[in-house]
């Protein structure tokens, strides 16, 4: 009843390309934003903080960078976790060389960074594709993961093979290394978040998602309107690399404090954001979130369920009942909703605007 | 009708073309020209030839032999994209939308070429980019109306019937207000009602906008109705260059093409 | 230039010094190479058949493994431990067509790759269930002694093992020229309409091709897991397929077992020759650069056909 767009009339052009038409959506959205900055920090505790929020947050960037390159410019990519430790790695070669840098500065470079390795690894991209393409990619994950591992100079010779944050502040609190609070990591990855989701949504609705997208659902013929398709990949394969550098930057920075080269392998972390953006939504920024948000959630709750309703599992039975489960539900859902979460919400929304009545 | 419009000097000059693929020969030693706001017909039976020709005139295929010129230069090999970027654009025999995309960003796809703003407005979504983006969305506005498609707009183009988006196709490709048109077979597949409206946009663009069309059909009452000079192509060969009454009139035609095709 | 002198130079010499050992090198690389052909050849009859790019091969052929295993533990001999396996991997194939594929009918490539991530963990979790996740030796019988022709070192159980991936490989070879099921399955992988007028239903013929994949993964199981032991890791060979089938291309069974031994050869040389000046374990990407590099040169690998763009 109070959920639609009647008697909201679109004066102009600008309206009718706004991000949410409707006025609804828009409150819906400011409070949600509101609520992350006003309320979560003091609700949540320092447990929920660090082992979901703040991952959820980081990788939910990742997630954005990836659909952007997947969902948007159709070039399936493996190699998130790899792009990924180059952000981490450049981040981490910076601070400590460069100590006086600021460090929200220098996890911008990191994404620069990124964004180079990734234009390098997406040029095979104008001959190869599809699956094909995904198998140039992890060559680009297991490579440089190798070399970081392999080449002291990335984590400073320092004989444990680690990288680890050094203490940065900004505006005098201290945000990265293992003084930071919780709450002070989670205004950052989550500002990041905020901003990265509202320019990756400016991008994909100008001329530069119009061309991705064409690239991505018929090639040839964008060629033929005059879209450049090696640029245009390039350019996916940059801001993708982008986000996901400086993720990777926020990941070992404000998450995990301190890492080595697994921390970004191909199972536990290309694998999971590939997921994430499959079951939020091809294509789809707030599917993006959402779909970060299902898969760290899940484990979560399929840990903490079976003892909830008085069932204890063997830690080894949980983790592969946890595998089936999981598998089981990624198949259901593409079953059920192939477009994922995103569509899912957009169907209801679409009930929602129709209720009380069902025409 | 077609005579009240001034045509115009030679638009596309196109040069003993040759193109064969394997032991196929395509297209051997086809020669006609194109004026400026005339329409020209290509005809002929199937895999006679028709968008092989298309596609040499818009840089997809590389012909073996020959040289076409447009706007008075003589081009060699060259990139699809450059072809748009000269004022060409194009239809296709089978739909080349991007399905994913709904009918009003298909058809800002089209204007792509004639956007400039660089990626720190597109980031921003403001200013300079919001502004360009406004003024190209009056365009579209335009095209929209203008082939009747208003009720569509938001639509995913893969869930419109074929007959609209063929129109949506003629969209995208009018968007990039270009000089020279080809539409690869426009009506196929259409019903009466649905050839009568294409037909009607065509010659509305031809004559509103000047533009110049080259257009393959194979309903032949539509092709004499419509076009000011008809070639026609059999099994690579041009087999009559001419104004509709003189290809009626030619026994080659009738005997190859015609007599069978038409009843 | 000692970096140049040892890439380009040094590794050339060592093997002009001592061909045997070059020789030895190169056996090792295709008997590993013999065992990606192996799983690269179940890839191929799915993705032909269904086209559906089946990421679950590695899970398969753990999953056929542990059963193996399991049924042998409990005291089966190993013929009826084979069968059982075999009827477990078609039951699977059912399973997978009536719950999986018949529900994604139409669906695009990627939506089915990612299905088949999914089925992965459950045959992942299901089998290290229902036969523990602790590393499991497998024993079938094959002679596992060293012998030597012309100073060249030979292993028994690597010579069966590359016997019983060609017998393997040459029966599936006839039974799709020969017989009308594999006429069908050739087929439907070129066009699915023109398989339904040869009146096989494509639900048979999908059961079918996972079935022979099944089996498949099982032979490729066996010979992995009696070489190193029955474990987690087989299920990343699926991984290590994915280069082979890039050479390969994805349709194409001689590619999978061509493309199988390039890759074989090519990673040991490599590992063995290049690998030192590089700080070793070149093993892990060798393959993926590789197969990137070689795409560059020809899209559509050794033996696809050439993709023709046409609108
Ligand atoms: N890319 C290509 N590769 C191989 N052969 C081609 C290619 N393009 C066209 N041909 C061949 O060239 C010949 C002419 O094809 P073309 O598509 O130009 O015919 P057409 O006149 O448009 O026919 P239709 O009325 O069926 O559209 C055909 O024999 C076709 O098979
Ligand atoms: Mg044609």
């Amino acid at each position: 009843m109070f959920y639609r767009e009647a008697g909201q009339f679109k004066t102009s052009y600008n309206k009718d390309q706004a991000v949410f038409p409707i006025i609804q959506d828009r409150w819906f959205i400011a409070a949600v934003i509101i609520g992350a900055y006003a309320v979560v920090p003091f609700a949540a505790d320092e447990y929920w903080l660090q082992a979901v929020i703040i991952p959820f947050l980081i990788l939910a960037l990742a997630a954005i960078g990836l659909n952007l390159l997947t969902g948007y410019a159709g070039q399936v990519s493996l190699g998130t976790g790899a792009f990924m430790a180059v952000g981490a790695y450049a981040c981490y070669k910076m601070t400590t060389n460069i100590p006086d840098l600021n460090v929200v500065v220098a996890f911008l470079i990191s994404g620069v960074m990124a964004a180079a390795v990734g234009i390098v690894f997406g040029l095979p991209s104008l001959r190869i594709k599809g699956f094909y393409l995904a198998v140039a990619t992890l060559a680009a994950q297991f490579f440089i993961l190798w070399l970081f591992n392999k080449v002291g100079w990335f984590y400073n010779d320092n004989p444990s093979g680690t990288i680890t944050a050094p203490p940065r502040e900004l505006f005098g609190i201290t945000i990265t290394g293992p003084q930071a609070t919780a709450e002070a990591r989670y205004f950052v990855s989550l500002t990041f978040l905020v901003v990265g989701a509202i320019v990756a949504k400016n991008l994909v609705r100008g001329r530069i998602g119009r061309s991705w997208m064409a690239i991505r659902d018929m090639d040839i013929a964008a060629e033929i309107i005059g879209i450049r398709p090696l640029q245009t990949k390039l350019m996916a394969f940059a801001i993708s690399s982008f986000y996901c550098g400086v993720a990777g930057a926020l990941y070992i920075f404000v998450w995990l404090g301190s890492a080595e080269t697994e921390a970004f392998d191909l199972l536990q972390v290309s694998f999971p954001i590939l997921f994430m953006i499959i079951i939020g939504g091809l294509g789809s920024i707030m599917g993006s979130i959402m779909g970060a948000a299902f898969i760290t959630l899940m484990p979560i709750f399929l840990t903490n369920f079976p003892p909830m309703i008085g069932i204890h599992l063997a830690t080894d039975l949980q983790k592969h009942l946890e595998e089936i489960i999981f598998g089981g539900m990624i198949v259901a859902f593409l079953i059920v909703e192939p477009h994922g979460l995103a569509r899912l919400w957009q169907i209801a929304k679409e009930k929602l605007r129709l209720w009380p009545f069902p025409y | 009708m077609p005579a009240t419009r001034n045509i115009g000097d030679v638009l596309l000059d196109v040069d003993g073309i040759s193109i064969s693929f394997g032991g196929v020969k395509a297209l051997s030693d086809v020669s006609f020209d194109v004026r400026e706001h005339e329409i020209l017909a290509i005809i002929g039976p199937n895999g006679a030839g028709k968008s092989s020709m298309l596609n040499c005139i818009n840089g997809f295929y590389h012909p073996q032999e020959g040289t076409i010129t447009f706007k008075g230069k003589p081009r060699h090999q060259m990139q699809t994209h450059e072809a748009a970027l000269q004022g060409i654009a194009r239809t296709f025999q089978n739909i080349a939308l991007f399905k994913g995309m709904s009918t009003l960003d298909n058809i800002m796809t089209g204007r792509n070429l004639k956007m400039k703003k660089n990626l720190f407005w597109q980031m921003l979504y403001f200013g300079p980019a919001l502004k360009e983006e406004l003024e190209h969305r009056a365009v579209v506005e335009e095209i929209i109306d203008f082939l009747e498609i208003e009720a569509i707009r938001k639509t995913p183009v893969g869930k419109l019937p074929y007959g609209l988006q063929k129109r949506v196709e003629l969209g995208r490709a009018l968007a990039a207000e270009p000089d020279l048109l080809l539409l690869d077979e426009p009506m196929a597949g259409m019903n009466i009602e649905e050839k009568q409206d294409m037909c009607r946009f065509i010659l509305d663009v031809n004559d509103e906008f000047g533009t110049t069309i080259v257009l393959i059909e194979h309903d032949m009452s539509v092709v004499m109705d419509i076009s000011d000079r008809v070639v026609v192509l059999d099994y690579g060969k041009k087999l009559a260059y001419g104004t509709p009454d003189e290809v009626r009139a030619n026994q080659d035609v009738i005997d190859a093409y015609l007599g069978v095709a038409h009843e | 230039m000692e970096f140049l002198n040892a890439v380009f130079v040094a590794p050339f010499l060592d093997i002009a010094d001592s061909p045997v050992f070059f020789a030895e090198v190169v056996i090792g690389g295709l008997m590993s190479g013999v065992m990606y052909s192996l799983v690269a050849l179940g890839f191929v009859l799915i993705f032909k058949a269904s086209g559906v790019f089946n990421y679950a091969q590695g899970a398969m052929v753990l999953f056929a493994a542990l059963t193996l295993v399991g049924a042998m533990e409990k005291g089966a001999p190993l013929w009826l431990a084979l069968l059982i396996a075999l009827g477990v991997m078609v039951a699977l194939a059912f399973a997978v067509e009536r719950f999986m594929l018949r529900k994604l009918i139409n669906q695009e490539g990627i939506i089915l790759f990612m299905a088949t991530i999914g089925l992965n963990f459950v045959l992942e979790g299901a089998g290290q269930i229902a036969f523990g996740s602790d590393v499991k030796r497998l024993d079938v019988g094959l002679p596992d002694n060293s012998f030597e022709v012309g100073g060249i070192l030979f292993n028994t159980f690597d010579l069966s093992a590359a016997f019983i991936g060609a017998a393997m490989v040459t029966t599936l070879a006839l039974f799709f020229q020969f017989t009308p099921m594999g006429r069908a399955l050739r087929a439907v992988a070129d066009d699915h309409q023109a398989a339904l007028s040869v009146g096989i239903p494509l639900k048979t013929i999908w059961v079918v091709v996972w079935s022979v994949a099944g089996a498949v993964a099982l032979v490729a199981g066996i010979m992995w897991g009696a070489k190193a032991g029955v474990q987690f890791s087989l299920v990343l060979i699926a991984l290590k397929a994915l280069p082979v089938l890039i050479l390969g291309g994805f349709t194409s069974v001689p590619g999978a077992i061509v493309g199988g031994l390039i890759i074989g050869v090519g990673e040991k040389v490599a590992e063995v020759y290049w690998g030192p000046t590089f700080g070793g374990a070149i093993e892990g990407w060798f393959a993926y650069m590789l197969a990137l590099a070689f795409l560059l040169f020809r899209p559509q690998g050794l033996f696809g056909e050439k993709i023709i763009e046409r609108v």
